[in-house]
């Protein structure tokens, strides 16, 4: 499972998560959803801290965090 | 050693799973989460009435999955009194903007709040009428541009704003006044935390509670969703300065 899954149907293209990414791996895609926005997305799961800066501040709660860890 | 995936972030449940109809960029959005969240973390979704208003959030009972209903503009505070009277037991909430509250609906949340019945107001101050354009509303800041004060506003001719949660801090009857901003993830989290007071004021049975929150208008006020909340931390923060105005004994 991914670490960073954003819902590209749900996501209009604000760019507020991108802004606030402290390591910098979400960027705006070409492609287009069904809404004709261009969604955002995760270029380097394996870089992403689980801050959850960007789930805080998304508007449309496009965004889930997963995280691995060892039991 | 196997590796399981622990969660981080996941949608509310009492979110309805439905993409809203606002703007992109818009933090009506971020404070719709931040009520599911708190109704699911307080375990309220039985027992939660929302009282919607009159503007953008007009659809707002559509995107959850507890009851709501619908008031007149402005009128969501007298209504939302009504409800909790005749249902004690019930969680009741208004959601209302600045045109709603702060104009039309001015002599309701001022004599809500006044009386002091445990209801919780959750108030998005983004300083003009989304919904319909644009236009100035109570808590417009001097010299800000809209549909009807296209020279900026002037306090010659259209007043001074008006800061809410200070003027119904003065009164007696509320049990938690606070204003908070939308405008990052740590405000996020501090307006949570206001909110969950907010929410346990009534939870207690303590009083009237009501949170502003500082929000944007990309749309309206001619911004990306960015350069909005850079504004908000620019302009509007020094007018409507973030804190808590009124806590009375036992809230927490």
């Amino acid at each position: 499972m991914e670490r960073v899954s954003i819902d590209e149907e749900r996501c209009k293209s604000c760019g507020l998560c991108i802004s606030i990414c402290p390591v910098k791996i979400l960027i705006i895609s070409d492609r287009l959803n069904a809404r004709g926005f261009r969604p955002a997305q995760c270029t380097d799961q394996d870089k992403c801290t689980s801050c959850g800066s960007c789930a805080l501040i998304c508007p449309d709660i496009a965004i889930e965090l997963h995280r691995e860890v060892k039991v | 050693m196997a590796e399981q995936m622990k969660v981080i972030y996941e949608r509310p449940r009492s979110w309805a799973n439905k993409v809203t109809h606002y703007c992109p960029g818009c933090t009506h959005g971020v404070a719709h989460r931040l009520v599911a969240e708190l109704v699911d973390e307080m375990g309220l979704v039985d027992k939660t009435i929302g009282v919607w208003p009159v503007g953008c959030a007009v659809l707002g009972y559509d995107y959850f999955n507890f009851d709501s209903v619908e008031a007149a503009h402005g009128r969501a505070p007298a209504m939302a009194t009504g409800i909790k009277v005749t249902n004690p037991d019930n969680f009741v909430f208004t959601y209302q903007g600045d045109g709603d509250l702060a104009s039309i609906g001015m002599a309701e949340i001022v004599h809500a709040a006044a009386r002091g019945w445990p209801i919780t107001v959750i108030f998005i101050n983004n300083g003009n009428y989304g919904m319909t354009g644009g236009q100035m509303a109570p808590t417009t800041l001097l010299g800000q541009k809209t549909t009807t004060s296209p020279l900026g506003r002037t306090p010659q001719a259209n007043g001074f704003p008006i800061r809410v949660a200070e003027m119904l801090a003065q009164l007696d009857g509320p049990a938690y006044i606070a204003r908070v901003s939308l405008d990052s993830p740590v405000n996020i989290r501090k307006a949570k935390s206001a909110m969950r007071k907010a929410f346990n004021a009534q939870v207690r049975g303590i009083g009237f509670s009501l949170v502003e929150c500082l929000s944007t208008c990309p749309t309206n006020w001619k911004l990306t969703p960015v350069e909005s909340m850079e504004r908000v931390r620019k302009e509007v923060m020094p007018y409507f300065p973030l804190g808590e105005f009124k806590v009375v004994e036992g809230v927490l």
